[in-house]
């Protein structure tokens, strides 16, 4: 019978090294799609996508935040104490890492943790699960990492994102970073890009 | 017969390959920023890119193209040892062309050849705070970077030229990094600086010993501090390579013997060979049919 050990990396070293790849190249490239490895994430209803950044990025040194709905079910508290030791936290402003499995379930981006103008890298980096990442409203992105202009269109997205992400932004150095799931793919949207609404 | 026990992929543990990794990502969010990460003792020592070696090894898989460079030289101690460490604990491809490599790790200098898309440029930083001496405290200099307090290295590069006429700083040569953070570049010729503006490659950047990653994403501003009537320039120099005859690239003095002979070389072997092969001779070069 298949069970909670057995939803991880089959080969944890070289697929979270392609994991991490994929994540590197995303938020060093805004706006690109990277495609993203994904464990089969048994014993657990977090989407692989969502699994795959957990298992790559957390262990007992980075608190982590469920949204409320998955923290709700004890499968995936469980799945993420068992393979990653991450200390859990019920705020999102005391997290390292934050897992949101939809936009319904993602709370304001000024709850999670800008980080300090000293320590700026101690921050929240969020892993937001949308249902694809193209269809949606159009997008365009400004900022390191981009030659030109780019252009994305993320659908399901939270009401207002550009209006909270304009005043994320405000907040460089610090700020919040987004990694944007589906698909198998991930994109990646650090605190240095600016986001503007149409093409 | 059982297989000898083995060193983990890269050679170091997976703990700290996360942990490393997540210093990474935030030093690619907050560009030029100096992120704090636990570096690991290392089988070298500190000096000879312990820090560089560790973002490697975080970064590096199995696909992956490597070049290591000593002041532009593929050939060297340094850059033989690293490119056999990793052959050995990662067995990875390595090479000396730089348009091969998907990851190429250097320690002072930037290949002559233009960096592409995808590729990584991997920097070994001895001192990677830029106001370290003119700041020993690092409870103040952390504050001033808080504060966007910059003051002090313009009172630097002003007493360069006081004292000399120019400023004097010819490596390690301060920039900044999309308009917020002072950044040291580690100790590259300022020759290097402009190669780092807008560059299409993603640079990193480690200094084990003083425990810092930070990053340069692609296609940021990198600019060199300077005054309006004393800008930015980078050294020139009187004549070309006595090899390849390249004009335009870092020279190296090399002393022919103990009566003032020397000649200038290419810095970066690599561009120097390929010139070469390509049929370019310098005053002290022979020709491609000639040294065959």
């Amino acid at each position: 019978m298949e069970g909670v050990i057995d939803g991880a990396f089959a080969d944890p070293v070289m697929q979270s090294q392609s994991v991490f790849r994929a994540l590197m190249d995303a938020l060093a490239n805004p706006g690109t799609m990277r495609k993203l490895p994904v464990p089969r994430a048994i014993g657990t209803s977090m989407i692989p996508e969502l699994v795959s950044t957990l298992l790559t990025l957390s262990d007992h040194d980075t608190s982590i935040w469920l949204d409320e709905v998955l923290r709700s079910e004890p499968a995936n508290v469980q799945f993420a104490s068992f393979h990653t030791g991450a200390p859990m936290v019920a705020e999102p402003g005391r997290a390292a890492f934050a897992f949101v499995h939809s936009a319904e379930a993602m709370p304001p981006l000024d709850q999670f943790n800008p980080g300090t103008q000293d320590y700026p890298d101690r921050s929240t980096t969020i892993v937001l699960a949308v249902p694809s990442l193209s269809g949606g409203p159009a997008l365009s992105l400004r900022g390191p990492g981009m030659k030109d202009e780019v252009h994305i269109s993320p659908s399901g997205l939270p009401g207002d994102f550009v209006g909270q992400w304009e005043i994320n932004r405000a907040l460089f150095p610090r700020g919040v970073d987004l990694l944007l799931v589906a698909d198998g793919h991930v994109m990646g949207l650090p605190r240095t890009t600016r986001i503007a609404e149409g093409q | 017969m059982t297989a000898l026990p083995q060193y983990n992929f890269a050679y170091l543990d997976e703990q700290t390959k996360r942990m490393i990794r997540r210093a990474i990502l935030k030093a690619i969010a907050i560009p030029g920023y100096q992120v704090p990460f636990s570096s690991r003792e290392m089988p070298m020592p500190y000096g000879w890119g312990t820090g560089g070696v560790q973002v490697t090894a975080s970064i590096i898989g199995p696909d992956d193209v490597l070049k290591v460079i000593d002041q532009g030289a593929d050939d060297t101690t340094n850059a033989v040892s690293i490119r056999a460490f990793f052959a050995k604990v990662a067995q990875v491809q390595t090479t000396t062309h730089t348009a091969e490599a998907s990851i190429i790790q250097t320690r002072h200098r930037i290949p002559e050849k233009p960096l592409t898309e995808g590729q990584v440029l991997v920097y070994q930083v001895p001192i990677p705070e830029p106001l370290r001496f003119l700041e020993p405290r690092e409870t103040e200099t952390r504050k001033m970077h808080a504060l966007e307090e910059y003051g002090l290295m313009h009172v630097k590069l002003y007493e360069d030229i006081a004292r000399h006429g120019r400023i004097a700083t010819t490596y390690a040569y301060p920039v900044k990094v999309e308009g917020r953070y002072v950044m040291d570049p580690s100790p590259t010729p300022k020759f290097d600086n402009p190669k780092m503006h807008m560059s299409p490659a993603l640079q990193l950047f480690g200094a084990g010993r003083e425990h810092r990653i930070y990053a340069v994403p692609p296609y940021t501003e990198v600019v060199s501090l300077d005054f309006e009537d004393h800008p930015f320039e980078i050294q020139h120099f009187a004549e070309p390579c006595a090899l390849c005859g390249a004009t335009e690239v870092y020279l190296d003095e090399v002393i022919l013997d103990d009566r003032g002979g020397h000649m200038f070389v290419c810095s970066d072997t690599d561009n120097c060979e390929e010139r070469r092969q390509a049929g370019h001779v310098g005053s002290l070069g022979t020709g491609r049919e000639a040294a065959e």
